[in-house]
């Protein structure tokens, strides 16, 4: 089992002609990802690489192949229309990669996604990965291990990192999940929990927050009073200075809100077992799952 | 991004927002020609520099006479303006913003900002002008009035009663509140802020509603389609350091301590200065050289990160991933000597290939020295500066 990438994830790539796109298509590939076609506006009938079909429009690409997920690499310039066109057509799973969006646009995203099925992941996130199954996403999948282990995060090397300290602890994963770094994102730590809570297979999950916004503490009253598996936690930027964006868009101290230690003591009280170090996540792992 | 207050009452003026009349100068003698031009005296000075606090830090003055303009200008133009924002070197005043003085009968307050939890805008107003809304949210809450703003109706002339009712506004005040409001909504949308913030908001003797300060910041995503506003970017309000990395699209932050960071990523960029301070040791700066770490932007680290004098010591946490390890030491090794790096370097390289990517950085010859490990790495570099 797992969640949102599956054995039945019919993905496309929106943008699989662009250098990005093209890259990690490839990678995906190489992974044994079940890629069904790509959107490059303009471009539809071409093949890419010889074999994947190119579609001019998401819903073409839905019409023909049955995609029901889909992986953006539009530039930041179009990337909402590119994430409207997806929700559109009904996708059910967006992962959107894309670094740069405004924050305007993804208001209006994020509206349209509350009243639409479609789920999104990111922006400006590594992706999903079910190891074993296939990645949607830039992470690199070599170092995952299929096991019981789930894994949220709004990084990306931070994640690989826990990922590896994970794997050399003995535990692989059912899905990591990067949700983004960005202060308006698809889904939040809560919404991935409550999908992890219906996964039998998933024993545990690690989760790793930063500076900036709530989310943490939301996720942590989820985990107080209903998920009722146990989490291994770090908050990165615990020497952050106040009013500064660590390269995050979503990564600042505002008002005095959005410290380290607030978020740490919300997800301790709420029984997480928070690492003091980064270098502490999969031994803490060990204690939880021994 | 941030700008100076009086641009941001320039923008907000092309959207009908009421301001003062005002200029910004250069010069004192601009300012005292200014100031007459205006036709009559208390005439305000005030500091320009990215911070706020300015009042209290002596920054802002009122002058009742030619003299006494031309003697504030004089003070305060040049100052090193010291505030709670600036820390305590302060920052060195370059221009002022000369404006007419105001008859205020009520100071308020006016703010617009993403509400992150919800994904949407908020609008506040609170009677408490001139008090910082940290202060105001913490101690009487209840004298903030918020209206979340619907993102598929977008901001509507009910919203705009709401808070103007809500502050008691009547007669010609009420009015001139509600298309305040609306016009300041309007710039937020527009030009793609990331906070408005008025703060006092006045109403004059006769009712008239007038921004009296102006608190004007960007979300840097959308600069690309905000051309006027990113000319407003007044880079020797910033760190020449911060400047000079973001030339070379590395994201680099200043800070007090004495080991340098090169990481790539933000969250592991983060992660490995708490991990440097957990270890006894002080992180001289956060940097983030982007997913993929080659030569050049390697070498474009160590050179601002070497900028800083206070460095004695450098960590470079890289997690290769889908780039060979081996590369990104090639390419440490490169830089190293190109820029000819003086101090001790540690490097923690992970991914594929890392054994033997620590073998060509121990048998480099130079000062680089390999971890293994991340709590590795941290130690390595806290004992380096010992």
């Amino acid at each position: 089992m797992a969640i949102l990438l599956t054995k039945n994830s019919n993905i496309i790539i929106q943008g699989i002609t662009g250098s990005e796109g093209s890259f990690h298509t490839q990678q995906m590939i190489d992974y044994r990802t079940n890629v069904v076609g790509g959107v490059t506006p303009g471009k539809g009938g071409q093949l890419w690489n010889d074999k994947i079909p190119v579609f001019n429009t998401v819903r073409d690409a839905v019409d023909k192949t049955g995609a029901n997920a889909t992986c953006i690499f539009v530039p930041p310039p179009f990337a909402a229309d590119a994430i409207l066109e997806a929700i559109d057509a009904g996708i059910e799973l967006i992962v959107t990669i894309t670094e740069g969006i405004p924050v305007r646009d993804m208001v209006t995203v994020k509206d349209a996604l509350n009243h639409s099925k479609s789920r999104m992941v990111g922006p400006n996130c590594p992706g999903v990965i079910t190891p074993g199954v296939g990645k949607m996403g830039i992470m690199p999948a070599a170092i995952h291990k299929p096991g019981n282990c789930g894994l949220i995060s709004r990084s990306g090397t931070l994640t690989y990192e826990a990922v590896k300290q994970l794997v050399d602890n003995g535990f692989g994963q059912t899905t990591a999940i990067g949700i983004g770094g960005d202060a308006v994102n698809g889904s939040s730590f809560t919404d991935i929990l409550k999908l992890y809570k219906n996964d039998p297979d998933t024993k545990a999950v690690v989760m790793i927050g930063e500076i900036g916004g709530s989310a943490e503490e939301e996720a942590a009253d989820y985990i107080k009073t209903e998920f009722g598996k146990p989490v291994v936690g770090f908050i990165a930027g615990q020497t952050a200075p106040p009013g500064r964006r660590m390269g995050h868009a979503g990564a600042i101290i505002a008002g005095g809100k959005g410290t380290a230690p607030e978020k740490i003591k919300a997800m301790r009280g709420a029984g997480i077992l928070v690492a003091d170090s980064p270098a502490d996540i999969g031994l803490m792992m060990k204690e939880v799952l021994k | 991004m941030k700008i100076h207050e009086h641009q941001a009452k320039e923008v907000l003026a092309r959207f009908a927002v009421p301001v003062p009349r005002g200029q910004a100068c250069f010069s004192v003698d601009e300012a005292v020609a200014f100031g007459k031009s205006l036709g009559g005296y208390p005439v305000v000075v005030k500091a320009q520099i990215h911070a706020g606090g300015r009042g209290k830090g002596g920054g802002v003055k009122l002058a009742k006479s030619e003299q006494e303009l031309r003697g504030q200008a004089s003070a305060i133009l040049g100052m090193q303006l010291v505030t709670h924002q600036t820390g305590p070197a302060g920052k060195k005043v370059q221009r002022l913003l000369i404006e007419e003085g105001v008859d205020i009968k009520r100071e308020l307050y006016a703010g617009i900002l993403l509400d992150r939890a919800q994904s949407k805008d908020v609008f506040m107003v609170s009677t408490e002008g001139g008090m910082e809304i940290e202060k105001v949210a913490a101690e009487t809450p209840e004298k903030i009035i918020k209206v979340t703003i619907d993102p598929a109706t977008g901001f509507k002339p009910f919203h705009a009663r709401r808070l103007a009712f809500a502050l008691g506004l009547s007669g010609a005040a009420l009015k001139s509140g509600i298309q305040m409001f609306t016009a300041l909504y309007t710039a937020y949308r527009r030009t793609d802020a990331s906070l408005v913030e008025i703060n006092p908001l006045v109403v004059t003797g006769d009712g008239r509603v007038i921004a009296l300060d102006a608190k004007l910041n960007f979300d840097d995503n959308a600069m690309f389609r905000q051309k006027d506003i990113a000319r407003m970017r007044d880079l020797s309000e910033e760190d020449p350091a911060e400047v000079e990395a973001s030339k070379s699209d590395l994201n680099y932050i200043k800070l007090d301590g004495n080991i340098g960071c090169m990481v790539n990523g933000a969250g592991l960029a983060m992660a490995t200065m708490d991990i440097i301070k957990l270890h006894g040791g002080e992180p001289a700066n956060f940097l983030d050289v982007g997913g993929t770490a080659n030569a050049e932007t390697v070498s474009a680290g160590f050179r601002i990160i070497l900028s800083d004098k206070n460095v004695k010591a450098i960590l470079v946490n890289v997690f290769g991933g889908i780039v060979r390890c081996d590369r990104v030491a090639e390419g440490v090794i490169q830089a190293a000597k190109e820029v000819k790096v003086s101090v001790p370097v540690v490097v923690r390289l992970e991914g594929n290939n890392a054994d033997i990517a620590a073998k060509l950085l121990d048998e480099s010859g130079l000062s680089l020295i390999s971890a293994q490990g991340f709590s590795d790495a941290a130690k390595k570099v806290v004992a380096a500066i010992q």
